[in-house]
């Protein structure tokens, strides 16, 4: 962006303070300068000047956060008005009481700190949890509308005002044509923060979202280029441009665009192969993502490239590969991280576009100029939008809908970007800077405000298609792969090149080059997909059954009447913390974000939504099966040994002996359970109807707890059938039959029978693999 | 190619294009790769298919070789497999990859729709009796995941079993102790793959032939 560090200090006030560092010069208090004379010693000083800087900066991180709890105060303001709607009112009082108490506006947001304090995070934010399936597939579109989209906004709305102008509407201004331009270009660019911050509110679907956000944030490219060359034009004057400059500009877009998507790809390498290398010093992935994360940032601003683009194609194409190589817990480390800084610098933006309104200083009022403004930007973006969606359906397999672009259009969004760069602009050059500046928050604010009050609202009555909720189950899992792979191989037999024979090129070179290059060995192993889910799944149903059987009180086998469906967490979550508060009081340690908050995201389609992963986090912060599993694994076997480690956060990893108290604490309770159950009739126990056969499937005693070495549910299952041998084939099959038993009765036991012999079930429990994954399963989450 | 036969064909590819809805351009292309794939002969083999080399790496070939050779797929009411087909019925088997014209009415959408899906179902349905029973449905779960290696035999059934028993439940609600569920019938199929965009995904581009391609798709 070739900015210009401006001189004030980092967030300080832009008055007259004097320089922090010098110490006590000012100083008329006793005892405060090393200079002036001292009469005695001194107990206590007061030493502001000492600690201006990082106190204020601190402080007004802390005034943010504040605001933002002030607005979450009242859920039924916040479901109609966006919050970014009302921080800024937030801001506007605030300005009002620091104006009020200083006669000047000592704050306000300045360039340097938006650009290289507060945007970074947000943009790395939204790189980190793009959809990347999603947002690849529509690419073209994306681009398109970046692209295009924002050259024909910036030279319509400039050329119209500069039309009025010329018409004589806006009064006498001291501007010219290229004045125009630029600030055309400027005020064309969708921002991202804003979009964000509205639209995760809003919901809509996916595709729709992904095309204004990616919009928003691929138009970087295009507005720095515009910016720059028509500031080195408005510098050249008017009558140096001559095609070679345009030449010279249009090409500049191109090395911009491209040389800073490069940077960004190649700190992204960088971060995959860093995080390949930290096998043994975890506690330091995450500080690599965020910092090679800015750097990626600073270089490309270094080298006047795009900046926003390098930080989103840093988060973009690292994800994947980040997500593989590191520990779990680093994972949940750089998501929750990422997301708490994101989610603060936006509020501090907002906060601080409301301050920097306060200011009398920068107001001028041209009202011609500003609804002129107002106006074309409004109508230009939506006939911008349709012409382009015309052109681009012709080519799309599915095509955009009307009401999907008049939502698009009404979701240009323009925000802090604008302002910072408007705020950017030197006064020498462009007398009517204070006009801009005004316009462009009187702009700011009409978007944000209004149309992010009024987009609910809108989408609800055009009856917007909506995001999917739910989850996808696991058999439209399988068949979207097999989906895919249809649809590829009929490409191969129709000898098509189309969309999915691209996909599948690059995923077969993906596979074989970039995953051996990137990830660590024994990621590349777990990969599929389907078996991800499936772990997870499995993980998911570990930690229900133990908490299921805590609630129980015993290891009795219960079914639940409800489908056989997996999400337990909100089933007994509600129960399950008002019967046993004392033991989740215990285990609220100092990293006690749980297990269950990283299976909650299963399938992120669209994961946008900072507010919502928020209150994932907070819902499931009363259910800590996590503690809860080790509680049950470490019980009376070691004493916790605290050590203080900036590196160590558990105390033993020993895999062998978590295992074995796993199987200890299972065989006993198996023992316990059986020893109850002799007394009962079977019937009581379980509302299977068993068939009552004799079959000795019955392992004799000895046998079973040899099982439950390796098959620790397995075996239990296996205890409560009762002679149906269909449950032992199950058995093989590791955790699933939790869930079987959770399910309706009937479905497991008769229909899986038919097709098994029963020998082969012998045979199928003397098996181990499917029990290896099982173990595996749950020590690969113990603390 | 088709120059010296240029009238009869013609009018041939128009009667085609009538039946299965193709356009004439289509079919002259698709003609063309059919002549390719057959080694210029009037019918086409399993093996013809299953020597194109991109194929190798799709997990789920020996389905989709079989389905274009599945009468059911071939609009004949009846189980059972052809050994060879003639342009006429790949063309058959590729129109349910069409994609779904523009402006056609909710119930036109809703017939393209099950025949797709009804495709889709026949694929994995293979001794044809009309539901997808436990052993088919493992089938199609471990060669889907047979390309990822390290996938053992154990954790395919036992993903396929997870994913027959969703099935089941959300088909069938709760079911009685001895109930006994057979398998994914066609219209549990339809249920759960309600949310799926099949009209518009299930869905190839037939106009962009790259006759580059046309060569190298076969093993020369």
């Amino acid at each position: 962006m070739g900015l210009v560090v401006e001189g004030t200090a980092l967030g300080a006030p832009q008055g007259s303070h004097p320089e922090p560092w010098v110490v006590g010069s000012n100083h008329s208090q006793a005892g405060g300068g090393h200079g002036s004379s001292i009469s005695g010693i001194q107990i206590v000083t007061f030493k502001w000047h000492h600690v201006e800087a990082p106190y204020l900066i601190a402080l007004w991180i802390l005034v943010a956060g504040v605001s933002k709890m002030v607005v979450e105060l009242n859920h039924s303001l916040t479901s109609v008005i966006p919050e970014s709607a009302l921080l800024i009112c937030i801001g506007w009082i605030l300005g009002g009481i620091i104006y009020g108490a200083d006669k000047v506006q000592t704050f306000s947001l300045t360039p340097t700190v938006f650009f290289f304090y507060l945007l970074p995070q947000v943009i790395l934010d939204a790189g980190y949890f793009m959809p990347n399936k999603l947002f690849f597939s529509n690419m073209g579109a994306i681009l398109v509308y970046a692209v295009i989209g924002t050259c024909w906004n910036a030279a319509t709305v400039g050329l119209s005002l500069w039309g009025c102008w010329l018409g004589g509407a806006m009064g006498d201004i001291d501007i010219g044509l290229l004045q125009f331009l630029l600030f055309g270009s400027l005020i064309a660019a969708v921002d991202p923060v804003a979009v964000i911050a509205v639209f995760e509110e809003v919901h809509v679907n996916e595709v729709l979202f992904i095309m204004v956000f990616g919009e928003s944030l691929l138009n970087d490219g295009v507005t720095v280029v515009l910016f720059n060359v028509f500031d080195a034009f408005v510098s050249l004057g008017g009558a140096e441009i001559d095609a070679v400059e345009i030449i010279k500009g249009i090409i500049s877009f191109f090395v911009v665009a491209f040389g800073g998507s490069l940077v960004g790809i190649i700190f992204a390498l960088l971060i995959s192969l860093l995080t390949r290398c930290t096998k043994n010093i975890q506690i330091i992935e995450p500080g690599f993502i965020f910092v090679l994360g800015y750097l990626s940032y600073l270089t490309a601003e270094m080298l006047s490239l795009s900046a926003i683009l390098s930080i989103v194609f840093c988060g973009i194409c690292c994800q994947k590969y980040i997500n593989a190589n590191m520990d779990e817990r680093s994972v949940t480390t750089v998501r929750y991280v990422m997301k708490v800084i994101a989610n603060g610098s936006e509020t501090i933006i907002f906060v601080f576009l409301g301050i920097s309104a306060i200011d009398p200083a920068i107001w001028v009022w041209n009202t011609g100029f500003i609804l002129l403004t107002l106006l074309f930007i409004f109508v230009f973006r939506f006939i911008g939008v349709f012409l382009l969606t015309w052109i681009l359906n012709k080519y799309r397999l599915v095509p955009l809908e009307f009401i999907d672009q008049v939502v698009m259009s009404y979701g240009g969004l323009r925000g802090a970007v604008a302002y910072g760069l408007v705020a950017m602009l030197d006064e020498n050059k462009f007398n009517e800077k204070n006009l801009m500046v005004s316009t462009t928050l009187i702009v700011v604010y009409f978007t944000v405000m209004l149309q992010g009050i009024t987009m609910k609202p809108l989408v609800t009555w055009l009856k917007v298609k909506r995001a999917a909720v739910t989850e996808l189950t696991l058999a439209e899992k399988i068949q979207n792969r097999t989906f895919d792979h249809m649809l590829v191989a009929i490409e191969d037999i129709s000898g098509q090149i189309g969309h999915n024979y691209m996909r599948d090129k690059w995923h077969n070179f993906e596979e074989r080059w970039l995953c051996w290059f990137l990830m660590k060995p024994s990621a590349r192993k777990s990969r599929d997909y389907i078996f991800n889910i499936f772990h997870q799944l499995n993980l998911k149903d570990a930690i229900s059954y133990v908490k299921e059987g805590e609630r129980r009180g015993s290891l009795a086998f219960v079914r639940n009447e409800t489908k056989a469906d997996v999400d337990f967490n909100k089933k007994f979550r509600a129960n399950f913390s008002e019967i046993m508060p004392d033991i989740m009081a215990d285990n609220m340690g100092p990293d006690h974000v749980p297990l269950s908050s990283i299976l909650q995201d299963i399938v992120p389609s669209v994961c946008l939504d900072m507010h919502e992963l928020d209150l994932k986090m907070r819902e499931s912060e009363d259910f800590n099966a996590h503690h809860l599993l080790q509680q049950h694994l470490y019980r009376g076997r070691k004493q916790h040994r605290h050590r203080y480690s900036r590196s160590h956060l558990e105390t033993n990893k020993d895999e062998n002996e978590v295992q074995e108290i796993f199987e200890r604490t299972m065989r006993s309770r198996l023992e316990s359970f059986k020893s109850a159950k002799m007394g009962v009739a079977p019937a009581k126990k379980i509302q299977t109807k068993h068939q009552k056969k004799d079959k000795p499937q019955k392992m004799p005693n000895g046998n079973s707890t040899d099982k439950s070495k390796n098959h620790p549910y397995g075996d239990k299952d296996f205890e409560f059938s009762e002679g149906d041998s269909a449950s032992g084939g199950e058995a093989a099959g590791g955790s699933f039959p939790m869930r079987a038993y959770r399910a309706e009765a009937g479905i497991v036991n008769p229909a899986f029978m038919a097709e098994m012999d029963p020998m082969d079930n012998m045979q199928q429990m003397q098996q181990i693999p499917h029990a290896a994954l099982l173990p595996q399963t749950l020590t690969s989450f113990d603390p | 190619m088709g120059a010296s036969q240029s009238a009869g064909t013609e009018h041939e590819f128009q009667e085609l294009a009538d039946r299965t809805g193709f356009s004439l351009e289509q079919i002259g292309n698709l003609n063309k790769r059919f002549r390719q794939l057959s080694n210029n002969e009037e019918t086409l083999s399993r093996e013809d298919l299953a020597s194109i080399p991109a194929l190798d790496n799709n997990p789920i070939r020996a389905q989709i070789i079989n389905a274009f050779f599945d009468k059911r797929n071939l609009h004949q009411n009846e189980a059972g497999t052809v050994q060879e087909i003639g342009f006429e019925e790949f063309l058959m088997v590729m129109s349910h990859f069409r994609p779904a014209a523009m402006g056609i009415t909710e119930e036109e959408r809703e017939n393209l729709r099950r025949e797709k899906l009804q495709f889709l179902f026949n694929m994995h349905d293979t001794d044809s009796d009309g539901t997808i029973t436990l052993e088919e449905y493992r089938r199609v779960v471990e060669e889907l995941l047979s390309k990822a290696g390290m996938i053992g035999q154990e954790t395919a059934k036992a993903i396929a079993d997870a994913a027959m028993l969703e099935v089941a439940g959300t088909t069938r609600g709760k079911m009685e102790p001895d109930e006994f569920y057979e398998g994914i019938t066609f219209e549990h199929f339809l249920q759960i793959l309600k949310t799926f965009d099949i009209e518009t995904r299930m869905h190839v581009r037939f106009l962009n032939m790259d006759t580059a391609t046309l060569r190298c798709g076969k093993s020369k």
